[in-house]
Protein backbone atom coordinates (compact mmCIF):
# COMPACT_ATOMS: atom_id res chain seq x y z
CA UNK A 1 0.00 0.00 0.00
CA UNK A 2 1.22 3.32 -0.77
CA UNK A 3 -0.47 6.54 0.02
CA UNK A 4 0.62 10.90 -0.19
CA UNK A 5 -1.42 12.89 1.95
CA UNK A 6 -1.29 16.00 1.30
CA UNK A 7 2.36 16.29 -0.34
CA UNK A 8 4.22 18.99 -1.53
CA UNK A 9 7.61 18.35 -3.21
CA UNK A 10 10.11 21.54 -3.50
CA UNK A 11 13.10 20.66 -5.25
CA UNK A 12 16.29 22.46 -3.11
CA UNK A 13 17.64 25.26 -5.04
CA UNK A 14 14.06 25.53 -7.25
CA UNK A 15 12.80 29.26 -7.10
CA UNK A 16 10.91 30.15 -3.94
CA UNK A 17 7.80 29.70 -5.20
CA UNK A 18 8.16 26.87 -7.80
CA UNK A 19 6.88 23.84 -6.27
CA UNK A 20 6.86 20.63 -8.35
CA UNK A 21 4.30 18.93 -6.21
CA UNK A 22 1.51 20.88 -4.35
CA UNK A 23 -1.07 18.72 -1.61
CA UNK A 24 -1.20 15.76 -3.36
CA UNK A 25 -3.37 12.88 -1.48
CA UNK A 26 -3.72 9.20 -3.25
CA UNK A 27 -3.83 5.78 -2.26
CA UNK A 28 -2.37 3.06 -4.42
CA UNK A 29 -3.85 -0.33 -3.05
CA UNK A 30 -1.53 -3.41 -3.39
CA UNK A 31 -1.31 -4.81 -7.13
CA UNK A 32 -3.09 -2.27 -8.63
CA UNK A 33 -1.94 -0.80 -11.99
CA UNK A 34 -1.91 3.31 -12.28
CA UNK A 35 -1.06 5.16 -15.02
CA UNK A 36 0.40 8.86 -14.62
CA UNK A 37 -0.19 11.34 -17.75
CA UNK A 38 0.14 14.91 -17.72
CA UNK A 39 2.45 17.54 -19.94
CA UNK A 40 6.14 17.95 -19.49
CA UNK A 41 6.84 19.60 -16.08
CA UNK A 42 3.58 18.86 -14.64
CA UNK A 43 6.12 16.75 -11.70
CA UNK A 44 5.24 12.83 -12.60
CA UNK A 45 8.78 12.32 -12.34
CA UNK A 46 9.43 14.18 -9.11
CA UNK A 47 5.75 11.68 -7.88
CA UNK A 48 7.33 8.91 -8.78
CA UNK A 49 10.45 9.61 -7.06
CA UNK A 50 8.45 10.33 -4.01
CA UNK A 51 6.47 7.03 -4.01
CA UNK A 52 9.95 5.43 -4.54
CA UNK A 53 11.40 6.64 -1.30
CA UNK A 54 13.83 8.55 -3.48
CA UNK A 55 12.98 11.94 -2.09
CA UNK A 56 11.58 13.41 0.76
CA UNK A 57 8.63 15.27 0.55
CA UNK A 58 9.30 18.84 1.70
CA UNK A 59 5.61 18.73 2.97
CA UNK A 60 2.73 16.05 3.86
CA UNK A 61 2.87 12.15 5.18
CA UNK A 62 4.12 9.65 3.25
CA UNK A 63 2.86 5.69 3.84
CA UNK A 64 4.87 2.92 2.38
CA UNK A 65 3.32 -0.33 2.84
CA UNK A 66 2.05 0.93 5.90
CA UNK A 67 4.83 2.67 7.81
CA UNK A 68 5.37 6.82 7.80
CA UNK A 69 8.65 5.97 6.01
CA UNK A 70 9.96 9.43 6.72
CA UNK A 71 9.94 9.25 10.13
CA UNK A 72 12.05 5.86 10.40
CA UNK A 73 15.15 5.84 11.14
CA UNK A 74 17.73 5.66 7.61
CA UNK A 75 18.88 1.59 8.02
CA UNK A 76 14.71 0.99 8.68
CA UNK A 77 13.96 3.21 5.21
CA UNK A 78 16.64 1.93 3.35
CA UNK A 79 15.55 -2.18 4.01
CA UNK A 80 11.92 -0.74 2.79
CA UNK A 81 13.07 0.13 -0.60
CA UNK A 82 14.47 -3.33 -1.33
CA UNK A 83 10.74 -4.46 -1.83
CA UNK A 84 10.29 -1.69 -4.53
CA UNK A 85 12.05 -0.83 -8.25
CA UNK A 86 12.66 2.16 -9.54
CA UNK A 87 13.18 2.34 -13.55
CA UNK A 88 14.17 6.32 -14.02
CA UNK A 89 13.16 7.32 -17.66
CA UNK A 90 17.01 7.16 -19.21
CA UNK A 91 18.13 3.82 -17.44
CA UNK A 92 21.61 4.55 -15.45
CA UNK A 93 23.54 1.49 -16.59
CA UNK A 94 27.38 2.33 -16.45
CA UNK A 95 28.58 2.22 -19.90
CA UNK A 96 31.25 -0.61 -19.30
CA UNK A 97 28.76 -3.03 -17.51
CA UNK A 98 27.60 -5.94 -19.78
CA UNK A 99 24.03 -6.40 -19.87
CA UNK A 100 23.68 -9.65 -17.50
CA UNK A 101 25.33 -7.69 -14.76
CA UNK A 102 22.91 -4.71 -14.96
CA UNK A 103 20.35 -6.95 -14.99
CA UNK A 104 22.16 -8.89 -12.00
CA UNK A 105 22.27 -5.73 -10.34
CA UNK A 106 18.38 -5.53 -9.57
CA UNK A 107 18.60 -8.28 -7.38
CA UNK A 108 21.42 -6.67 -5.07
CA UNK A 109 19.17 -5.50 -2.24
CA UNK A 110 18.35 -9.44 -1.93
CA UNK A 111 21.79 -10.61 -2.27
CA UNK A 112 24.87 -10.80 0.02
CA UNK A 113 27.13 -8.59 -0.16
CA UNK A 114 29.96 -11.87 -0.59
CA UNK A 115 27.71 -13.08 -3.35
CA UNK A 116 26.90 -10.08 -5.02
CA UNK A 117 30.75 -9.84 -5.63
CA UNK A 118 31.02 -13.42 -7.09
CA UNK A 119 28.16 -12.74 -9.55
CA UNK A 120 30.67 -9.88 -10.37
CA UNK A 121 33.08 -12.23 -11.63
CA UNK A 122 30.29 -15.10 -12.74
CA UNK A 123 26.89 -14.15 -12.98
CA UNK A 124 24.51 -15.86 -10.41
CA UNK A 125 21.13 -16.62 -12.68
CA UNK A 126 22.33 -16.03 -16.38
CA UNK A 127 19.02 -18.16 -17.10
CA UNK A 128 16.62 -15.43 -15.40
CA UNK A 129 18.40 -12.69 -17.21
CA UNK A 130 18.35 -14.31 -20.74
CA UNK A 131 14.56 -15.03 -19.82
CA UNK A 132 14.18 -11.28 -18.56
CA UNK A 133 15.80 -10.33 -21.78
CA UNK A 134 13.55 -12.72 -23.95
CA UNK A 135 10.42 -11.05 -22.68
CA UNK A 136 11.43 -7.68 -24.78
CA UNK A 137 13.16 -9.47 -27.59
CA UNK A 138 16.53 -8.59 -26.75
CA UNK A 139 18.55 -11.85 -25.16
CA UNK A 140 20.64 -11.70 -27.95
CA UNK A 141 22.43 -8.77 -26.33
CA UNK A 142 23.06 -10.39 -22.83
CA UNK A 143 26.79 -10.44 -22.75
CA UNK A 144 27.15 -7.41 -24.80
CA UNK A 145 28.46 -3.87 -23.17
CA UNK A 146 25.74 -1.29 -22.60
CA UNK A 147 27.61 1.29 -24.06
CA UNK A 148 27.25 -0.66 -27.18
CA UNK A 149 23.48 -0.88 -27.29
CA UNK A 150 20.82 1.74 -28.70
CA UNK A 151 18.70 4.22 -26.50
CA UNK A 152 15.66 1.79 -27.61
CA UNK A 153 17.46 -1.34 -26.32
CA UNK A 154 18.67 -0.13 -22.93
CA UNK A 155 15.44 1.09 -22.01
CA UNK A 156 14.22 -2.40 -23.04
CA UNK A 157 17.25 -3.34 -20.59
CA UNK A 158 15.31 -1.16 -17.96
CA UNK A 159 12.54 -2.50 -18.56
CA UNK A 160 13.87 -6.36 -18.13
CA UNK A 161 14.79 -5.25 -14.57
CA UNK A 162 11.24 -5.55 -13.98
CA UNK A 163 11.49 -9.73 -14.62
CA UNK A 164 14.58 -9.33 -12.70
CA UNK A 165 13.54 -8.17 -9.43
CA UNK A 166 11.76 -9.83 -6.45
CA UNK A 167 10.21 -6.29 -5.26
CA UNK A 168 6.33 -6.20 -5.76
CA UNK A 169 6.08 -2.54 -6.15
CA UNK A 170 7.47 -1.20 -9.58
CA UNK A 171 7.45 2.27 -10.42
CA UNK A 172 8.55 3.30 -13.85
CA UNK A 173 9.13 6.59 -15.33
CA UNK A 174 8.41 7.14 -18.53
CA UNK A 175 9.30 3.80 -19.42
CA UNK A 176 8.67 3.79 -23.30
CA UNK A 177 10.23 7.22 -24.51
CA UNK A 178 12.84 5.91 -26.68
CA UNK A 179 10.55 3.01 -28.14
CA UNK A 180 8.84 2.83 -31.69
CA UNK A 181 5.16 2.55 -31.16
CA UNK A 182 4.74 -0.69 -31.60
CA UNK A 183 7.82 -1.60 -29.98
CA UNK A 184 6.31 0.65 -26.92
CA UNK A 185 3.15 -1.14 -27.18
CA UNK A 186 4.21 -4.92 -26.89
CA UNK A 187 6.53 -4.03 -24.04
CA UNK A 188 4.13 -2.17 -21.81
CA UNK A 189 1.82 -5.41 -22.41
CA UNK A 190 4.51 -7.37 -20.92
CA UNK A 191 5.12 -5.06 -18.11
CA UNK A 192 1.55 -5.30 -17.70
CA UNK A 193 0.91 -8.59 -17.82
CA UNK A 194 4.20 -9.81 -15.60
CA UNK A 195 2.56 -7.09 -12.56
CA UNK A 196 -1.03 -8.54 -12.67
CA UNK A 197 0.77 -12.18 -12.66
CA UNK A 198 2.98 -11.33 -9.84
CA UNK A 199 -0.16 -9.35 -7.73
CA UNK A 200 2.54 -5.95 -8.22
CA UNK A 201 1.59 -2.69 -7.35
CA UNK A 202 2.63 -0.84 -11.02
CA UNK A 203 3.02 2.94 -11.28
CA UNK A 204 3.88 4.20 -14.70
CA UNK A 205 4.47 7.86 -15.58
CA UNK A 206 3.28 7.97 -19.49
CA UNK A 207 3.19 10.59 -22.73
CA UNK A 208 1.22 8.21 -24.31
CA UNK A 209 -2.17 8.96 -23.78
CA UNK A 210 -4.01 6.32 -25.89
CA UNK A 211 -1.56 3.63 -23.92
CA UNK A 212 -2.56 4.52 -20.74
CA UNK A 213 -5.75 4.55 -21.08
CA UNK A 214 -5.79 1.24 -23.19
CA UNK A 215 -3.47 -0.77 -20.74
CA UNK A 216 -4.30 1.41 -17.07
CA UNK A 217 -7.53 0.41 -15.31
CA UNK A 218 -6.32 3.58 -13.25
CA UNK A 219 -5.52 7.17 -14.70
CA UNK A 220 -3.93 9.99 -12.64
CA UNK A 221 -3.36 13.04 -14.46
CA UNK A 222 -1.02 15.52 -13.31
CA UNK A 223 -0.20 19.55 -14.16
CA UNK A 224 0.96 22.13 -12.11
CA UNK A 225 2.24 19.71 -9.52
CA UNK A 226 -1.40 19.15 -8.70
CA UNK A 227 -3.84 16.25 -9.41
CA UNK A 228 -6.32 17.27 -11.78
CA UNK A 229 -8.15 14.13 -11.68
CA UNK A 230 -7.85 10.79 -10.18
CA UNK A 231 -10.27 8.20 -11.58
CA UNK A 232 -11.28 4.88 -13.15
CA UNK A 233 -10.15 4.88 -17.06
CA UNK A 234 -14.36 4.19 -17.55
CA UNK A 235 -15.62 7.43 -15.95
CA UNK A 236 -12.94 9.43 -17.63
CA UNK A 237 -14.46 11.80 -19.62
CA UNK A 238 -12.07 12.81 -23.00
CA UNK A 239 -12.97 16.83 -21.98
CA UNK A 240 -10.59 16.13 -19.03
CA UNK A 241 -7.72 14.92 -20.96
CA UNK A 242 -7.92 17.54 -23.17
CA UNK A 243 -8.43 20.03 -20.06
CA UNK A 244 -5.19 18.70 -18.55
CA UNK A 245 -3.10 18.95 -21.74
CA UNK A 246 -4.34 22.78 -22.51
CA UNK A 247 -2.12 25.62 -23.60
CA UNK A 248 0.74 22.75 -22.48
CA UNK A 249 2.28 23.91 -25.56
CA UNK A 250 3.13 27.33 -23.92
CA UNK A 251 5.42 24.99 -21.92
CA UNK A 252 7.46 24.20 -24.26
CA UNK A 253 5.82 20.76 -25.27
CA UNK A 254 4.82 19.74 -28.56
CA UNK A 255 3.79 15.88 -28.01
CA UNK A 256 1.71 16.35 -25.51
CA UNK A 257 -0.72 18.50 -27.78
CA UNK A 258 -2.36 15.71 -29.32
CA UNK A 259 -4.59 14.70 -27.58
CA UNK A 260 -6.25 18.46 -27.38
CA UNK A 261 -8.76 18.38 -30.75
CA UNK A 262 -10.29 14.85 -30.22
CA UNK A 263 -8.53 12.75 -27.72
CA UNK A 264 -10.64 9.67 -28.42
CA UNK A 265 -9.70 9.69 -32.37
CA UNK A 266 -6.29 8.87 -31.37
CA UNK A 267 -7.86 5.56 -29.42
CA UNK A 268 -5.55 2.49 -30.13
CA UNK A 269 -7.87 -0.08 -32.08
CA UNK A 270 -6.47 -2.71 -29.56
CA UNK A 271 -9.70 -2.98 -26.85
CA UNK A 272 -9.69 -1.78 -23.67
CA UNK A 273 -9.36 -4.77 -21.66
CA UNK A 274 -5.95 -3.61 -19.72
CA UNK A 275 -3.89 -5.97 -18.02
CA UNK A 276 -6.04 -7.71 -15.50
CA UNK B 1 3.07 32.84 -20.82
CA UNK B 2 5.27 35.89 -21.44
CA UNK B 3 7.96 35.80 -23.36
CA UNK B 4 10.95 37.44 -22.67
CA UNK B 5 12.96 39.36 -24.99
CA UNK B 6 16.31 37.58 -26.44
CA UNK B 7 19.43 38.28 -24.62
CA UNK B 8 22.31 38.58 -27.28
CA UNK B 9 24.85 39.11 -24.59
CA UNK B 10 26.57 35.97 -23.77
CA UNK B 11 25.96 36.56 -19.58
CA UNK B 12 28.80 34.66 -18.56
CA UNK B 13 31.07 37.29 -20.10
CA UNK B 14 31.24 39.94 -17.70
CA UNK B 15 31.98 36.98 -15.12
CA UNK B 16 34.53 35.53 -17.21
CA UNK B 17 36.89 38.50 -17.97
CA UNK B 18 36.44 40.32 -14.14
CA UNK B 19 38.14 36.25 -13.21
CA UNK B 20 40.73 36.38 -16.10
CA UNK B 21 42.47 39.87 -14.70
CA UNK B 22 41.81 38.67 -11.24
CA UNK B 23 44.20 35.82 -12.20
CA UNK B 24 46.84 38.04 -14.13
CA UNK B 25 47.10 40.42 -11.17
CA UNK B 26 47.59 37.61 -8.63
CA UNK B 27 50.21 36.04 -11.36
CA UNK B 28 52.17 38.97 -12.02
CA UNK B 29 53.25 40.13 -9.21
CA UNK B 30 54.26 36.26 -7.93
CA UNK B 31 57.08 36.04 -11.12
CA UNK B 32 58.27 38.88 -9.65
CA UNK B 33 58.74 37.81 -6.13
CA UNK B 34 59.99 34.89 -7.40
CA UNK B 35 63.02 36.59 -9.43
CA UNK B 36 61.71 34.10 -12.17
CA UNK B 37 64.06 35.17 -14.62
CA UNK B 38 64.74 33.49 -17.70
CA UNK B 39 66.93 35.26 -19.57
CA UNK B 40 69.83 34.09 -17.11
CA UNK B 41 69.69 30.63 -18.53
CA UNK B 42 71.00 31.78 -21.77
CA UNK B 43 73.77 34.06 -21.37
CA UNK B 44 77.33 32.97 -22.30
CA UNK B 45 78.38 31.80 -19.03
CA UNK B 46 75.64 29.59 -18.18
CA UNK B 47 75.54 28.07 -21.55
CA UNK B 48 79.33 27.27 -21.55
CA UNK B 49 78.29 25.81 -18.33
CA UNK B 50 75.55 23.41 -19.45
CA UNK B 51 77.62 22.48 -22.65
CA UNK B 52 80.03 21.07 -20.68
CA UNK B 53 77.99 19.14 -18.11
CA UNK B 54 75.96 17.40 -21.36
CA UNK B 55 79.57 17.04 -22.55
CA UNK B 56 80.61 14.69 -19.61
CA UNK B 57 76.99 12.73 -20.38
CA UNK B 58 78.84 11.04 -23.18
CA UNK B 59 79.41 8.67 -23.61
CA UNK B 60 76.81 6.69 -21.34
CA UNK B 61 78.76 3.54 -19.71
CA UNK B 62 77.57 0.60 -20.81
CA UNK B 63 79.88 -2.27 -19.58
CA UNK B 64 78.15 -5.95 -18.15
CA UNK B 65 79.47 -5.04 -14.73
CA UNK B 66 77.72 -1.70 -14.55
CA UNK B 67 74.49 -2.62 -16.19
CA UNK B 68 74.51 -5.78 -13.65
CA UNK B 69 74.55 -2.98 -11.18
CA UNK B 70 71.82 -0.63 -12.49
CA UNK B 71 69.62 -3.57 -13.40
CA UNK B 72 69.50 -4.86 -10.09
CA UNK B 73 69.28 -1.35 -8.63
CA UNK B 74 66.37 -0.54 -11.04
CA UNK B 75 64.51 -3.44 -9.49
CA UNK B 76 65.10 -2.51 -5.99
CA UNK B 77 63.45 0.86 -6.95
CA UNK B 78 60.48 -0.77 -9.16
CA UNK B 79 60.34 -3.49 -6.11
CA UNK B 80 60.31 -0.29 -3.42
CA UNK B 81 58.18 2.10 -5.53
CA UNK B 82 55.23 -1.32 -6.01
CA UNK B 83 55.25 -1.94 -2.30
CA UNK B 84 55.18 1.45 -1.09
CA UNK B 85 51.78 2.06 -3.42
CA UNK B 86 50.42 -1.38 -1.61
CA UNK B 87 50.70 -0.31 1.33
CA UNK B 88 49.04 3.22 0.17
CA UNK B 89 46.21 1.06 -1.15
CA UNK B 90 45.36 -0.72 1.74
CA UNK B 91 45.15 2.64 3.25
CA UNK B 92 43.56 4.48 0.56
CA UNK B 93 41.12 2.45 -0.67
CA UNK B 94 38.82 2.48 2.64
CA UNK B 95 39.14 6.09 3.22
CA UNK B 96 38.20 7.03 -0.83
CA UNK B 97 35.08 4.68 0.21
CA UNK B 98 34.41 5.86 3.24
CA UNK B 99 34.93 10.04 2.39
CA UNK B 100 32.78 9.55 -1.10
CA UNK B 101 28.96 10.87 -0.73
CA UNK B 102 27.55 9.26 -3.70
CA UNK B 103 27.92 6.23 -1.85
CA UNK B 104 25.79 7.75 1.42
CA UNK B 105 22.45 6.90 1.61
CA UNK B 106 21.84 9.94 3.82
CA UNK B 107 22.80 12.27 0.45
CA UNK B 108 21.48 9.97 -1.93
CA UNK B 109 18.27 10.98 0.16
CA UNK B 110 19.30 14.96 -0.16
CA UNK B 111 19.87 15.26 3.87
CA UNK B 112 23.23 13.74 5.05
CA UNK B 113 23.59 13.07 8.79
CA UNK B 114 25.71 16.41 10.31
CA UNK B 115 27.88 12.87 12.45
CA UNK B 116 28.50 11.59 8.70
CA UNK B 117 29.20 14.65 7.60
CA UNK B 118 31.66 15.46 10.60
CA UNK B 119 33.37 11.86 10.04
CA UNK B 120 33.86 12.63 6.19
CA UNK B 121 35.61 15.81 6.79
CA UNK B 122 37.58 14.55 9.75
CA UNK B 123 38.89 11.92 7.29
CA UNK B 124 39.69 14.56 4.54
CA UNK B 125 41.53 16.36 6.94
CA UNK B 126 43.68 13.07 8.38
CA UNK B 127 44.32 12.67 4.26
CA UNK B 128 45.41 16.02 3.63
CA UNK B 129 47.97 15.63 6.57
CA UNK B 130 49.16 12.71 5.47
CA UNK B 131 50.16 14.01 1.92
CA UNK B 132 51.13 17.60 3.09
CA UNK B 133 54.45 15.89 4.79
CA UNK B 134 56.47 15.29 1.38
CA UNK B 135 57.73 11.67 0.70
CA UNK B 136 61.43 12.94 1.47
CA UNK B 137 61.00 14.89 4.90
CA UNK B 138 59.03 10.97 5.82
CA UNK B 139 61.97 9.09 4.75
CA UNK B 140 64.63 11.29 6.34
CA UNK B 141 62.59 10.53 9.57
CA UNK B 142 62.62 6.71 9.09
CA UNK B 143 65.93 6.36 7.99
CA UNK B 144 66.59 7.33 11.73
CA UNK B 145 63.94 4.50 12.76
CA UNK B 146 64.55 1.81 10.70
CA UNK B 147 68.37 2.88 9.17
CA UNK B 148 69.69 3.03 6.13
CA UNK B 149 67.76 0.65 3.01
CA UNK B 150 64.69 0.49 1.09
CA UNK B 151 62.20 0.09 4.54
CA UNK B 152 62.43 3.56 5.03
CA UNK B 153 61.90 4.39 1.63
CA UNK B 154 58.38 1.95 0.68
CA UNK B 155 57.16 3.48 4.00
CA UNK B 156 57.48 6.97 3.10
CA UNK B 157 56.02 6.53 -0.51
CA UNK B 158 53.27 4.28 1.34
CA UNK B 159 52.26 7.17 4.02
CA UNK B 160 52.20 10.26 1.77
CA UNK B 161 50.92 8.39 -1.13
CA UNK B 162 47.80 7.12 0.82
CA UNK B 163 46.58 10.12 1.44
CA UNK B 164 46.33 11.20 -2.24
CA UNK B 165 45.37 8.59 -3.55
CA UNK B 166 42.69 8.38 -0.92
CA UNK B 167 41.86 11.66 -1.38
CA UNK B 168 41.63 11.51 -5.88
CA UNK B 169 40.08 8.15 -5.61
CA UNK B 170 37.32 9.93 -3.46
CA UNK B 171 37.26 13.01 -6.08
CA UNK B 172 37.01 10.70 -8.80
CA UNK B 173 34.24 8.76 -7.78
CA UNK B 174 32.41 11.26 -7.17
CA UNK B 175 33.37 12.92 -10.86
CA UNK B 176 31.01 11.00 -13.32
CA UNK B 177 27.56 10.68 -13.60
CA UNK B 178 25.80 9.95 -10.56
CA UNK B 179 22.85 8.38 -11.98
CA UNK B 180 23.80 4.65 -12.20
CA UNK B 181 25.02 4.50 -8.42
CA UNK B 182 22.25 6.58 -7.09
CA UNK B 183 19.27 4.77 -9.24
CA UNK B 184 21.32 1.08 -7.44
CA UNK B 185 20.39 2.77 -3.44
CA UNK B 186 17.62 3.69 -4.60
CA UNK B 187 16.40 -0.19 -4.95
CA UNK B 188 17.86 -0.64 -1.67
CA UNK B 189 21.18 -2.17 -2.32
CA UNK B 190 23.91 -1.33 0.31
CA UNK B 191 27.10 0.74 0.19
CA UNK B 192 29.43 -1.26 -1.08
CA UNK B 193 27.18 -3.40 -3.63
CA UNK B 194 26.43 0.00 -5.07
CA UNK B 195 30.11 0.91 -5.17
CA UNK B 196 31.06 -2.58 -6.97
CA UNK B 197 27.61 -2.14 -9.35
CA UNK B 198 27.78 1.45 -9.99
CA UNK B 199 30.48 3.36 -8.89
CA UNK B 200 33.70 1.44 -10.09
CA UNK B 201 32.50 0.35 -13.65
CA UNK B 202 31.88 3.92 -14.33
CA UNK B 203 35.12 5.36 -13.14
CA UNK B 204 37.52 2.21 -13.94
CA UNK B 205 39.67 4.04 -16.33
CA UNK B 206 40.35 7.02 -14.89
CA UNK B 207 41.00 4.81 -11.44
CA UNK B 208 43.55 2.46 -13.44
CA UNK B 209 45.42 5.59 -15.30
CA UNK B 210 45.50 7.26 -11.77
CA UNK B 211 46.62 4.71 -10.13
CA UNK B 212 49.50 3.84 -13.02
CA UNK B 213 50.21 7.13 -13.34
CA UNK B 214 50.84 7.02 -9.09
CA UNK B 215 52.99 4.29 -9.66
CA UNK B 216 54.85 5.89 -12.16
CA UNK B 217 55.64 9.27 -9.28
CA UNK B 218 56.53 6.39 -7.05
CA UNK B 219 59.15 5.44 -9.21
CA UNK B 220 60.34 8.77 -9.57
CA UNK B 221 59.74 9.28 -5.72
CA UNK B 222 61.85 6.63 -4.77
CA UNK B 223 64.72 7.77 -6.85
CA UNK B 224 64.96 11.22 -4.73
CA UNK B 225 64.66 9.14 -1.58
CA UNK B 226 67.93 6.71 -3.05
CA UNK B 227 69.46 10.20 -2.51
CA UNK B 228 68.88 10.27 1.51
CA UNK B 229 69.80 6.50 2.09
CA UNK B 230 66.68 4.68 0.68
CA UNK B 231 69.20 2.72 -1.82
CA UNK B 232 68.18 1.98 -5.25
CA UNK B 233 68.84 3.74 -8.28
CA UNK B 234 68.79 7.14 -6.82
CA UNK B 235 71.64 6.31 -4.67
CA UNK B 236 73.63 5.06 -7.58
CA UNK B 237 72.65 8.67 -8.99
CA UNK B 238 73.97 10.04 -6.07
CA UNK B 239 77.56 8.63 -6.30
CA UNK B 240 78.16 8.90 -9.86
CA UNK B 241 77.08 12.49 -9.65
CA UNK B 242 79.50 13.08 -6.82
CA UNK B 243 82.12 11.35 -8.58
CA UNK B 244 81.27 13.21 -12.00
CA UNK B 245 80.83 10.41 -13.49
CA UNK B 246 78.99 11.75 -16.46
CA UNK B 247 78.64 8.60 -18.62
CA UNK B 248 77.55 6.60 -15.49
CA UNK B 249 74.76 9.50 -14.86
CA UNK B 250 73.80 8.85 -18.50
CA UNK B 251 72.74 5.37 -18.29
CA UNK B 252 70.92 5.97 -15.04
CA UNK B 253 68.50 8.67 -16.76
CA UNK B 254 67.74 6.20 -19.38
CA UNK B 255 66.98 3.43 -17.47
CA UNK B 256 64.65 6.61 -15.66
CA UNK B 257 63.56 7.08 -19.17
CA UNK B 258 62.72 3.59 -20.00
CA UNK B 259 60.74 3.26 -16.72
CA UNK B 260 58.54 5.62 -17.46
CA UNK B 261 58.02 4.26 -20.89
CA UNK B 262 56.87 1.15 -19.41
CA UNK B 263 54.35 2.50 -17.20
CA UNK B 264 52.83 4.60 -19.84
CA UNK B 265 52.68 1.22 -22.05
CA UNK B 266 51.29 -0.57 -18.97
CA UNK B 267 48.26 1.86 -18.64
CA UNK B 268 47.33 2.33 -21.67
CA UNK B 269 47.09 -1.97 -21.79
CA UNK B 270 45.20 -2.03 -19.33
CA UNK B 271 42.75 0.95 -20.53
CA UNK B 272 42.49 -0.77 -23.86
CA UNK B 273 39.74 -3.39 -22.99
CA UNK B 274 38.09 -0.76 -20.86
CA UNK B 275 37.70 1.83 -23.23
CA UNK B 276 34.30 2.92 -24.87
CA UNK B 277 34.38 1.40 -28.64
Amino acid sequence: MLGLQDCSHHHPGAAEDRWALRDVSLQIAPGEQVAIIGPSGAGKTSLIHLLALAMRPTQGQLEFQGQAAWALGARQRHRLRASLLLVPQVPPLPPRQRVVTSLMATRLSQMSLLSSLISLVYPADIPAAHQALCAFDIEDKLFERVDRLSGGERQRVGLARCLMTMARIWLLDEPLSALDPVRAKSCLEVVCTEAARTQTTLVVSLHQVELALAHFPRIIGLRDGRILFDMQRSSLLPDQVSTLYSGAADHGTASAVAPVDDPWSIRPTVPLTGCR
Amino acid sequence: MMRRPMQHRDPAWTSRWIAASIGLMLLWPLLLITEFQPARLLSPASLEEMGRFLQSFLPPRVDAEFLALLASSAWKTVAMASAGLALALVVAIPMAILTTERLSIGATEGRMHPLAKAARQLLRGIMAILRSVPELVWALMFVRVVGLGPTAGVLAIAITYSGMLGKVYAEILESGPPEACRSLIQSGAGRLQALAYGLIPQNATELISYTVYRWECAIRSSVVLGFVGAGGLGQELEQSMAMFAGGEVASILLVFIGLVALADLLSRLLRRPLESQ
